[in-house]
């Protein structure tokens, strides 16, 4: 017994490293790109060739260096929306679910109060997204502070939920008699828009996804509630019995990861989409996971991790284009990290 | 399988169902399911820890008749308990260990209970000082009362059974019991951590018994557990950083934006002077230190509040000679300056050397409540080991 507890507590203080969790992460990338490139040379492609490719067009031009940094945007927010529960153990694995609920209360929002400024609508447009992602986390949140279900469990099953709610109200009461028969709401008003930088696609939500790091780290590591927080993470039984209400903490940091993931559908619909489409996030949740898994929940891997990730996800439409390749071949790629991520994990468990 | 099962079972007693689940057996089924095992196992020695804790006395009796099978056939049985009938109803021969040590052994058909109990508890030799009556406990407002507090048993634990305690200022209330018997329970009781399923507590002359953990923390309890670094302390986390611990409300600045760090090394550096205590550095990580050190963080932080009512579980476990009479003298002054003090303790000497009042948990139930004068080493051991010849007078 107490050499699990032993166990439990080396693993708890080694995912908090600095710099071995840098070396841990350029590791397991390469281990990845490596193991993706025999399966290139499998579909008889060159390797390097790719690679340079996928890096010439995405680091290259201005215009590629832009689109990476508006991929980047979802990816941050919903690694710290897994990153902030992992804090005291809780594994968040619904972001995609909160991602979806965040734009849908966004997108309330727009369509309702389309009359409003920009200056007052995408603030509330933002505070609908965050409370929408939320409450959706917060049911996983308090079935747990109960003891009724787990939060892994629930999280991602009401990820489907959440999807077919969506669906529900784009096919159904949201749709926009006007376009043909596309499930999809009518185009947001000007107002209700992000507005964006210069001729590219990167918009406002970037200062959103750096702002959520920082306060992320702020919050952590110097507020009281950083400090409850550790504690809980560190050692709950000795946190309940100084007086920190571990089952309030549960409910609370389930609510604000959802409602960070809740940010990304807000800042999707509202900086890219311009509307409510059932295809609103190719898996921008799950990548969110992987990145803060990746990262040991530490803010820097994360924003390092999320580049990386966005440079794969633009890749992707190089080697369709330019390379014949089949679209979701990057999907290999992604299941490979995780993977590689995953059995990291495995050997630390096993090894010692 | 099923056939070897049913022979062995039969033979010994051990009637099980070879094909139901687990889940579904009894405790005491699931016990001779174990025994089986290590029988299939084609064991010669078999050793028991603590078998009877959660048996009901039939099925205790039933163990013993397997006992009995076993030797017959030439087993050999290690039955661990601290429950003196049993040993002496079961044992050929009784070895008593004390603190690691062995401390003797005995013919099972020459062992008394009170030769028991002296080898258990080092038999007379120690002075009860005479410190008590100085106050009549009458009359006097409690700091803690728990008036027929009754809690529910989770798994094995054993829950406290209509438990009557009260803690008056300048009092130090000693609880004697074999670990496992309700102190841990007791503890998260006062502390708030468990619900009372019946009864009634009272802190200060309030009803507390839905307060929270903080607001009872902050009300004035202090706690110092049996087990720090489990219990007490964050191991990942420094000195200082569990020293804010106990109260984050008190050092956050700005509303809790920041911690007031510096007020937080002045109180833990101020309260280890007071104690005589010194650590190497309130920067390293908790679980880098000793565990007397560790003791010694957890003291210093309990301390520093200058609580009210101390709860203290083996508080001086694990510490060194001075250190444990820093403890000890720590808790005196405390109750000389007018603080209540619950001592949890399994070691009679210095439960009898400090207290003014000792009562005895058996089971979850206080089985007795004394002046340490008024009442023997021995007495005390019988109670706690649920001895006959412990029928107790109030």
């Amino acid at each position: 017994m107490g050499r699990i507890r032993e166990l439990v507590r080396g693993l708890r203080t080694s995912r908090n490293g600095g710099m071995s969790g840098f070396f841990r992460f350029v590791g397991l990338f390469g281990l990845a790109f490596g193991v993706f490139a025999v399966v290139l040379l499998i579909f008889g492609k060159n390797p390097l060739k790719a690679y340079a490719d996928i890096f010439s067009s995405t680091l290259g031009s201005a215009y590629g260096f832009s689109e990476v940094l508006v991929k980047m945007i979802p990816l941050i927010l919903t690694a710290v929306a897994v990153a902030v529960p992992s804090r005291i153990w809780l594994i968040n694995v619904g972001g995609e679910g909160q991602l979806y609920v965040g734009a849908l209360f966004a997108t309330w929002g727009a369509l309702t109060c389309s009359n409003l400024p920009a200056w007052i609508l995408l603030p509330w447009m933002f505070l609908l997204g965050f409370i929408g992602g939320g409450l959706w986390a917060s049911i996983s949140g308090v079935l747990r502070a109960k003891g009724w279900a787990s939060e892994t469990i629930s999280t991602l099953l009401l990820n489907y939920v959440a999807i077919l709610l969506v669906n529900f109200f784009v096919f159904g009461p949201w749709k926009d008699s006007e376009s043909a028969n596309y499930p999809q709401t009518a185009a947001f008003v000007h107002a209700a828009i992000l507005p964006a930088f210069g001729g590219t696609r990167l918009h406002l939500g970037f200062a959103f996804a750096f702002l959520a790091l920082i306060l992320f780290h702020f919050v952590l590591s110097r507020t009281r509630w950083g400090l409850e927080i550790r504690a809980i993470g560190g050692n709950a039984e000795a946190a309940r019995r100084n007086g920190i209400p571990t089952t309030r903490y549960i409910v609370l940091l389930m609510f604000i990861g959802g409602g960070v993931a809740g940010l990304a559908g807000m800042s999707e619909v509202s900086g890219i989409q311009g509307q409510l489409r059932p295809s609103l996030s190719p898996g921008y949740g799950f990548a969110g996971f992987l990145i803060s898994w990746m990262a040991g929940g530490n803010p820097l891997g994360i924003a390092a991790a999320a580049f990386l990730l966005a440079i794969i996800a633009s890749g992707g439409d190089i080697l369709q284009m330019a390379h014949g390749l089949p679209g979701s071949v990057v999907n290999i790629l992604m299941a490979l990290i995780l993977f590689v991520v995953l059995a990291r994990r495995g050997w630390k468990v096993g090894g010692k | 399988m099923v056939e070897r099962i049913d022979e062995l079972s039969q033979r010994y007693g051990l009637q099980v169902d070879p094909t139901a689940p687990v889940w579904r057996l009894s405790i005491g089924e699931r016990q001779k399911v174990e025994v089986l095992k290590l029988l299939l196992a084609d064991a010669q020695i078999l050793i028991l820890d603590e078998p009877t804790r959660s048996l009901a006395p039939h099925e205790v009796e039933g163990l013993f008749r397997v006992f009995a099978n076993l030797r017959r056939d030439g087993y050999a049985v290690v039955f661990i308990t601290h429950k003196l009938p049993e040993v002496l109803a079961c044992a050929d021969r009784i070895t008593v260990m004390r603190r690691g040590r062995v401390a003797g052994t005995l013919a099972g058909s020459e062992a008394t209970e009170s030769g028991l109990v002296s080898l258990m508890f080092g038999g007379g030799g120690i002075e009860s000082p005479h410190r008590g009556g100085k106050t009549p406990r009458e009359g006097v407002q409690p700091l803690l009362e728990l008036r027929q507090v009754s809690t529910r048993a989770q798994g094995e634990a054993t829950g406290l059974q209509e438990v009557n305690l009260t803690v008056l200022p300048g009092e130090i209330v000693g609880v004697a019991g074999v670990s496992g018997n309700g102190q841990r329970e007791l503890g998260d009781v006062i502390l708030g951590l468990e619900r009372c399923a019946r009864g009634t507590k009272y802190l200060w002359g309030q009803d507390a018994t839905h307060w929270s953990v903080a607001r009872i923390r902050a009300s004035g309890v202090a706690f110092i557990p049996e087990d720090p670094l489990g219990m007490a302390v964050v191991a990942g986390m420094t000195v200082q950083e569990n020293m804010a611990l106990a109260d984050t409300r008190k050092y956050a600045r700005q509303g809790g934006l920041s911690m007031d760090w510096a007020a937080v090394r002045e109180d833990l550096e101020r309260s280890l002077k007071r104690l005589g205590f010194t650590i190497p550095s309130l920067d390293l990580r908790v679980g880098t230190l000793s565990g007397g050190n560790i003791q010694r963080v957890v003291l210093a932080r309990e301390m520093a509040r200058n609580p009210r009512l101390i709860l203290a579980f083996y508080p001086t476990r694990g510490l060194d000679v001075r250190s444990a009479v820093a403890a000890r003298e720590l808790l005196v002054a405390s109750r000389d300056a007018g603080a209540g003090v619950l001592l949890i303790s399994e070691d009679l000497g210095e439960l009898f050397s400090l207290i003014d009042l000792l009562v005895v948990l058996f089971r979850g139930r206080i089985v007795g409540t004394s002046k340490p004068q008024e009442i023997t080493v021995n007495k005390v051991g019988y109670l706690m080991t649920g001895s006959r010849g412990g029928t107790w007078v109030e």
